[in-house]
């Protein structure tokens, strides 16, 4: 294949017609009983079938994968998919890959076949789904620590839940790189953002010459920056600064890398669906670990720590965030042995909204 | 090709989890660009930062976005990332594909760029990681003479995503992914050309159990619910008893509303006081099935923290019927967009511009009259407006 040449470009080109319609890539099952399934059953974490009201049955095999693939990894996936599921694929909202069959007897052969090439099976039900992620040092200029190290591992580590070992309810895991939370970790069981702690270093010789002041005032959200008008640059007012690198962005020679203050926080017990107690907030658990690639062995002890204690400790099908609900997070910290620092006391948006107001609390 | 040693990330390709970096150096076999990408990545690690510069604008003819400007800021000693732009293709909607049709991305670009992808964005495109400026003009022509197009970045409306919903899902409300489609092509010039304040986002989910997590990261959630009753099915019931479920822990204690019963036998569901939480419908399935009217929640203004704090969305619209082409839902988005393009300062988000204004002069200017629905609970201070038309006793 040869590039197309300007002139071929501009005459192939079309605009604004949008994705292929959804319609001309479902499996036939699944157009047939489209909004018409009766109940499904989970199997195990990697399989589940889906029964319609026709009688019809599509079985799914759930396999992980690192988000990051190689154009190679795809095509054998696809070649799975048409060796065993008439040449349809399916992607969750977690990155997991979804291979559908109508034919039972595919169902062991797909998960062998994924496995051989690297994915294994799982996710589905009360364990681990796949952790979502950011961009890190693998693409972003913002990233305070890598994302997919950080996650592949901690999946290695935390494995078993994935593939096969229970946890009192469905557990969501999430990992964003800034404070900019491209995944919008929020919301997660427990999710890990990387941080800055340190106000950006100014080297105003180049500030000079290569940003916009404006431009540059007008990038902090708290309104940090003002104008040095002696240095021709600006300065960075330290008790407003909370180190989002917005301005890095913008500017670069306002550098907000410090490979030996920069690091994650660790968050736990949001919750999106409106099951039960409704969606809830992930709130700090831990305000900081250092980075230590590439495997961050500190990071990956402090996730599994809170996993097992919840899974020793929760009720069946509760949340971790239901679960610390009902102990109260003097007994979390108690139990998971965790710090509580000044960090942990809000002074941000909704600061009085959390601080205790009762007299009723344990020890 | 350069060959890097990889110290540092070679502890990455051990492990059962799928590894990131066995990806990156599959596509580094035959592209200089991945091989980079490798080359700086295991630098990064060492040194503990990431070594990428934010672009400026690069991007296609005619759009304004679909296209971010990535550019390493070691070009000399990394020069296949020297560009390394990320071009998102916009996703058919639920994620499925049929494999020739994916085959023909993954074809393209491997000629035109480094052959790495994500699957997917957080935001739903199929993201194709790292390509060179002068690539993206024929890349485009290449993607959209097949069928495919770019999705949205910058201050504009964002690729629309959604749930499986109807295509594979007993407890989708809506067609979430019809939803979806229909909205991504009426609104084509608005996820192509950013013309607002800032980005603005739809999700759509089958149900309250929101797989797609529309409640937290979607301006506008589109979440499906029902008005009738739950039919519940007493034989099935005792299957699950008999399998060994303990209805009353698992079930009855745990909703949320107390409105369940079971004496051994029965399960009895008092619907007028069931909120539709999702919570005994997900866990037995084959028994409890919604019934009567369906329709969606429309909630709005979610966001992560930055910067004055992270919101999930707020129910403006208790129930709306969801029947193609979606015109109520139109009408509202646009009402929703007016008010927020003139109320609004750059970078703020509607959530933002909502709390900043008041809930009531934004649901005056979309027409959306007070429900007890919209609130946990009513304000507790004394201190509020009257208007003109209050006192005539109007509203
Ligand atoms: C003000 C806040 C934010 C800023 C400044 C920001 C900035 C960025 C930047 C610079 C990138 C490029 C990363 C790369 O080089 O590939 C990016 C990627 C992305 N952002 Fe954001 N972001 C923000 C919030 C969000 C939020 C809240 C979401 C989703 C709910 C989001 C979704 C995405 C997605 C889907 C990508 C593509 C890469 C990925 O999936 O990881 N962003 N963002
Ligand atoms: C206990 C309550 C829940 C039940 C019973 C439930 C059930 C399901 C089911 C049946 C699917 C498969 C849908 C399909 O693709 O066919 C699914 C997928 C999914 N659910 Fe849930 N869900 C629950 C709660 C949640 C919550 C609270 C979240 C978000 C934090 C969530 C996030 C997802 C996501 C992202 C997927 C996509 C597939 C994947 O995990 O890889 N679910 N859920
Ligand atoms: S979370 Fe921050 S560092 Fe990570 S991709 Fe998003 S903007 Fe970049
Ligand atoms: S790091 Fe963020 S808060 Fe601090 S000065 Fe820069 S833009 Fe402002
Ligand atoms: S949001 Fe509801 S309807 Fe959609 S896939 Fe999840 S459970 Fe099904
Ligand atoms: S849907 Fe929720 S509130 Fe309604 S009966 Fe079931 S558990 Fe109770």
């Amino acid at each position: 294949m040869a590039w197309l040449t300007e002139q071929e470009a501009k005459a192939k080109r079309k605009t604004d017609i949008g994705p292929p319609h959804y319609s001309k890539m479902l499996p036939p099952v699944i157009s047939k009983n489209y909004g018409k399934w009766k109940y499904h059953e989970v199997f195990t974490p990697g399989t589940m079938v889906h029964v319609a009201e026709s009688g019809d049955k599509v079985y799914t095999v759930r396999v992980a994968s690192p988000r990051i693939l190689a154009t190679e990894s795809i095509r054998a996936m696809l070649d799975i998919a048409d060796k065993y599921c008439d040449g349809y694929i399916r992607w969750t909202t977690r990155n997991n890959v979804e291979f559908m069959t109508t034919r039972e007897e595919n169902v062991p052969l797909i998960k062998k076949a994924a496995e051989d090439a690297g994915y294994p099976a799982g996710g589905i039900g009360s364990g681990l789904s796949n952790m979502v992620h950011t961009q890190g040092w693998v693409h972003c200029h913002s990233a305070a620590a890598d994302a997919s190290g950080l996650v592949k591992a901690i999946m290695d580590e935390v494995y078993p839940y994935f593939t096969e070992k229970k946890l009192p309810a469905k557990t969501r895991l999430a990992l964003a790189c800034c404070v900019n939370m491209c995944g919008a970790v929020h919301c997660s069981d427990l999710a890990v953002v990387a941080i800055h702690r340190k106000v950006p270093e100014i080297n105003h010789d180049l500030v000079k010459n290569m940003c916009e002041i404006p431009t540059t005032i007008g990038a902090c959200p708290t309104r940090a920056i003002s104008p040095d008008p002696a240095k021709k640059s600006v300065k960075i007012n330290p008790d407003k600064c909370m180190y989002c690198g917005n301005c890095f962005t913008v500017c670069p020679p306002i550098d907000i890398h410090r490979p030996e203050e920069d690091g994650v926080a660790i968050v736990v017990g949001g919750k999106v669906g409106s099951l039960r107690k409704g969606p809830m907030f992930s709130k700090l658990a831990i305000p900081y670990i250092k980075n230590n690639p590439p495997r961050w062995p500190e990071v990956v002890s402090a996730v599994k720590n809170i996993l097992e204690t919840y899974a020793n400790d929760a009720r069946k099908h509760e949340r971790i965030g239901e679960w610390i609900d009902r102990i109260g997070w003097e007994s979390f910290f108690k139990k998971t042995g965790i710090e509580f620092t000044y960090q942990h006391i809000d002074d941000f948006t909704f600061a009085r909204d959390t601080f205790r107001t009762s007299a009723a609390f344990k020890w | 090709m350069k060959k890097y040693e990889t110290p540092l990330l070679n502890e990455l390709e051990k492990g059962p989890w799928p590894s990131f970096v066995k990806e990156l150096k599959k596509a580094a076999k035959t592209s200089e660009m991945a091989n980079d990408e490798v080359g700086q990545l295991e630098k990064s690690f060492r040194d503990k930062r990431g070594y990428w510069k934010h672009g400026g604008i690069v991007g296609v003819l005619g759009y304004g976005g679909g296209v971010i400007g990535r550019y390493s800021s070691l070009p000399n000693e990394f020069p296949g990332v020297a560009h390394f732009h990320t071009v998102r293709i916009n996703q058919p909607s639920g994620m499925f594909y049929k494999t020739d049709s994916l085959r023909t991305i993954l074809d393209l670009w491997d000629e035109y760029g480094s052959g790495l992808t994500n699957m997917h964005g957080s935001t739903g495109d199929m993201v194709l990681l790292g390509c060179r400026t002068e690539a993206l003009e024929p890349l485009f022509a290449e993607v959209t003479s097949r069928g495919w197009d770019l999705g949205g970045s910058g201050s504009a409306l964002r690729t629309p995503a959604c749930c499986v919903g109807k295509a594979r899902c007993e407890w989708a409300n809506i067609d979430a992914m019809d939803i979806c489609n229909d909205l991504t092509q009426t609104y084509q010039d608005y996820v192509h050309r950013p013309a607002w304040p800032y980005k603005f986002k739809f999700k759509i989910a089958g149900c309250a159990v929101d797989c797609v997590a529309s409640i937290a990261r979607a301006d506008c959630s589109i979440i499906g619910t029902w008005k009738g009753n739950i039919a519940v099915d007493q034989d099935v019931v005792k299957d699950y008893a008999k399998a060994g479920m303990n209805i009353n822990a698992e079930i009855v204690g745990m909703c949320p509303t107390g409105c369940m019963s079971y004496d051994g036998k029965t399960l009895t569901i008092d619907d007028e006081n069931c909120s539709r939480c999702m919570h005994c419908i997900s866990k037995m399935t084959k028994a409890l099935r919604p019934t009567g009217e369906r329709g969606a929640s429309i909630l709005i203004g979610s966001k992560a923290p930055i910067v004055v704090g992270s919101l999930l969305s707020w129910v403006i619209v208790p129930f709306m019927k969801m029947e193609p082409p979606y015109t109520e839902l139109k009408e509202l988005a646009e009402k929703i967009w007016e008010w927020w393009d003139d109320n609004a300062k750059p970078r703020e988000r509607i959530g933002e511009v909502i709390e900043l204004k008041g809930m009531r002069s934004f649901l005056e200017a979309i027409g959306v009259p007070p429900q007890p629905q919209q609130v946990l609970a009513p304000r507790k201070d004394p201190f509020f407006f009257w208007k003109d038309e209050d006192l005539n006793g109007k509203k």
